[in-house]
């Protein structure tokens, strides 16, 4: 069976006269001898690697590891310089211009860090976007949208402009916009790069969830360390533009092929020392238990989230309410939160770290932690855990990397 | 020994002798051109003669009101009342149409220039010291070759008005184009959109401001020109304003200049309203249409729901 995307000996360089800088790649120059010898950019030097149809693969590396490269190479928005890149068994660099459009317009579609939501248009057109390129009918690529627009959970806000939403809103249009063409092969830039903690978490989750269901072959690309171990089927982790090692996360964190991605998942080890209690974080908002749906509502628009965490008497943890569960109730004058809590998934605030990453990996939206009696003490979310060793290990581990 | 003397360089005559040559060889297309913007600008203010004052007033205010707001309209028919109170309405007209057809033929020449300088750094390179150049020459030298290939008349004038007036829109679409984020015309090549498409969907709405303001500058320099153009017989507002000067006549002067003024404040104000994405009177028009055909529609659909039903049950 011919793999969905396969890479062989890739190499890219940027520039327009790469023969020289080639040639030094070739005698096994590394990236800052091409640069002082030519002034080029090796971006790929000279990547192999296979992505299986319905597998998640993740690039990490640090920036300027040549992870957003690579994937350009994959649609072809970058050529590569030497070697071969095949989707379907297809070179993409010996495609026609027209091929080339064809593939990205019907075989693969990307979703991208900042959003490159297009301001002058609907969200509804925005998602529509890639339809009206293929000229699909104005009624036809409406309908599809909305239904795209739906499966994300933005159907309410079809005709709204894009100023009007947040960040994480703003991505989710962009996913729409990507899963509306149904195309085999969708490539993720730091999709959850620009969100903050709480919402990028949720999108992970979701985007788990919406795999399971979809199975699109997915290349994503990432310098969050937590995220690819929890999203990546396989893990390809990248510097100066080579691959390090490709595994799935047990085998990597099991066996790091070199002393590089070693360090790059000391970070890890950490969490034999430090408690959930120590690297939890007091979200932005929280609610009391007595407090109206409206007053719910606004704060979780302040806090741009969809869900806050419910307090009692003396801080205990109530539980949860969700923005989809109080829409419903906004519209009844005076109605109490009461009624929408759900439960939380808690942790103990002295459970080890590495006790809380099985619980968290289960958790379906940000973990809980309270202490003994029950008190509230903050949150932890996939982010708040590779945060807090950050901040711990100073400009050791993965900042220095 | 030092006073030896560099022979000087014929800059001048060899520009001439291009003109001369020009005139000699290309008279014919010249003369077509002439003939058909003579047929253009004589018919239209011939139109413009024909309809009574006060209802093309009442006209452009409408039309005037439709792109901007109540207020600009009322303020806008007053000027134009007090122009034609005063007695120059036909000079008047003649400018407008001056100003209207070398600001469209400038429109139609810059704005794909503008376009293709954002394709070609070549072109760019060659084009910048071009449109420098007509920018700084004095706009009274452009008459010299425009009477000497047109003659007398409007159609030098608007030769004249369309090289001064062309470099704000192509430099305006230009930066524009190249001010559209990178990641916005990303997106769309990587959607498989062709360079056309990323041109026609992404570049140009987004850079619909600037080429706008391109507009608005390129109709003020063409009011602007309306003076200069009238010393080689382009009439108008801008012949009545030489006359005063001659005569040294300052109520003539005067209102003659007013009236240049109002042209050209009811003309930005038009200008600078389309496309800045304001709601405008003509904008709810269109809404209301939309919304009403929606509507519509949606009430056929749910009549034809109900018959169907009507025949399921029928049927059962």
């Amino acid at each position: 069976m011919t793999a969905k995307i396969e890479a062989k000996n890739l190499v890219k360089i940027y520039g327009d006269d790469t023969g020289k800088a080639l040639e030094l790649f070739n005698q096994g120059k590394d990236r800052s001898e091409i640069l002082a010898e030519t002034g080029l950019t090796l971006g790929v030097a000279g990547v192999n690697f296979e992505v299986a149809e319905g597998e998640m693969f993740v690039l990490i590396g640090l920036s300027g590891s040549g992870k957003s490269t690579l994937l350009r190479c994959i649609n072809g928005l970058l050529m590569p310089t030497s070697g071969s890149l095949l989707i379907d068994g297809e070179p993409v660099e010996n495609m026609e211009e027209k091929e080339l459009r064809r593939l990205r317009g019907e075989k693969i579609s990307m979703v991208f860090q900042h959003f490159a939501i297009l301001p002058n248009r609907t969200i509804i057109d925005n998602v529509a976007f890639g339809l009206e390129l293929r000229g699909v009918e104005r009624e036809q690529r409406r309908a599809k949208a909305g239904e795209a627009l739906d499966s994300v959970g933005l159907g309410d806000w079809k005709n709204k402009m894009p100023q009007e939403l947040s960040g994480g809103m703003k991505q989710r249009v962009g996913l729409a916009r990507a899963l509306v063409m149904d195309s085999d092969i969708l490539l993720m830039d730091e999709p959850f790069g620009a969100l903050d903690a709480l919402i990028r978490a949720e999108m992970q989750e979701e985007l788990v969830t919406l795999q399971r269901e979809i199975k699109k072959t997915v290349v994503f690309v990432t310098h969050d360390l937590d995220e690819a171990l929890r999203l990546g089927d396989r893990i390809a982790i990248m510097r100066d533009g080579a691959i390090e090692q490709i595994g799935t996360a047990d085998e990597i964190l099991a066996e790091p092929a070199n002393e590089y991605v070693e360090k790059f998942l000391t970070g890890i080890d950490v969490s034999k020392i430090l408690d959930a209690a120590s690297i939890s974080k007091w979200p932005p908002e929280t609610i009391r238990d007595t407090e109206s749906v409206s007053v719910a509502l606004h704060r979780m628009k302040r806090a741009d989230t969809d869900y806050l965490f419910v307090t009692g008497a003396r801080r205990k943890l109530a539980g949860f309410i969700t923005r989809e569960d109080l829409i419903p109730a906004s519209r009844q004058k005076g109605a109490g939160i009461k009624d929408f809590i759900r439960n939380a998934d808690t942790i103990q605030g002295d459970t080890i770290m590495r006790d809380v990453y099985p619980v968290l990996r289960q958790a379906e939206r940000a973990l809980a932690v309270v202490d003994d009696v029950g008190r509230f003490l903050g949150v932890i979310t996939h982010n708040t855990l590779v945060e807090s060793l950050d901040e711990r290990k100073g400009g050791d581990g993965i900042a220095e990397l | 020994m030092l006073n030896f003397s560099l022979p000087k360089l014929e800059i001048g005559a060899a520009i001439e002798w291009l003109v001369r040559w020009i005139i000699e060889h290309l008279s014919i297309i010249f003369d077509i051109i002439k003939n058909v913007l003579d047929t253009i600008t004589g018919g239209f203010n011939d139109g413009l003669s024909a309809v009574p004052p006060i209802i093309l007033i009442l006209i452009f205010a409408l039309l005037i009101w439709l792109v901007t707001s109540k207020t600009t309209a009322l303020l806008s028919m007053v000027g134009l009342a007090l122009v034609w109170n005063i007695g120059l309405w036909p000079q008047m007209l003649s400018s407008l149409v001056l100003v209207v057809i070398s600001v469209i033929i400038a429109l139609l020449i810059g704005i794909p220039v503008g376009i293709l300088m954002t394709r070609s750094s070549k072109l760019e390179a060659a084009m910048r010291p071009v449109l420098d150049f007509m920018q700084t020459m004095p706009a009274f030298v452009y008459l010299i070759p425009a009477v000497m290939l047109f003659g007398i008349g409007v159609v030098p004038g608007i030769f004249a008005t369309i090289i001064f007036a062309i470099p704000p829109p192509v430099r305006l679409t230009y930066l524009g184009i190249t001010q559209v984020p990178e990641d916005m015309k990303e997106m769309a090549v990587a959607f498989g959109a062709s360079d056309r498409q990323v041109l026609r969907k992404v570049e140009l709405p987004l850079s619909m401001p600037s080429i706008m303001a391109g507009v608005n500058q390129c109709i003020m320099l063409g009011i602007s020109m309306v003076v200069i153009a009238s010393m080689i017989g382009a009439g108008g507002l801008g012949a009545e304003v030489m006359r005063s000067v001659n005569r040294l006549d300052l109520a003539l002067g005067f209102e003659s200049g007013l009236a240049i003024v109002i042209l050209a404040m009811v003309l930005d104000r038009v200008s600078r309203n389309i496309g800045s994405g304001k709601v405008t009177p003509s904008g709810r028009i269109i809404n209301r249409v939309k919304q009403w055909r929606k509507a519509r529609l949606e009430a056929q659909e749910a009549e034809a729901a109900t018959v169907s039903e009507e025949v399921k049950e029928t049927e059962v």
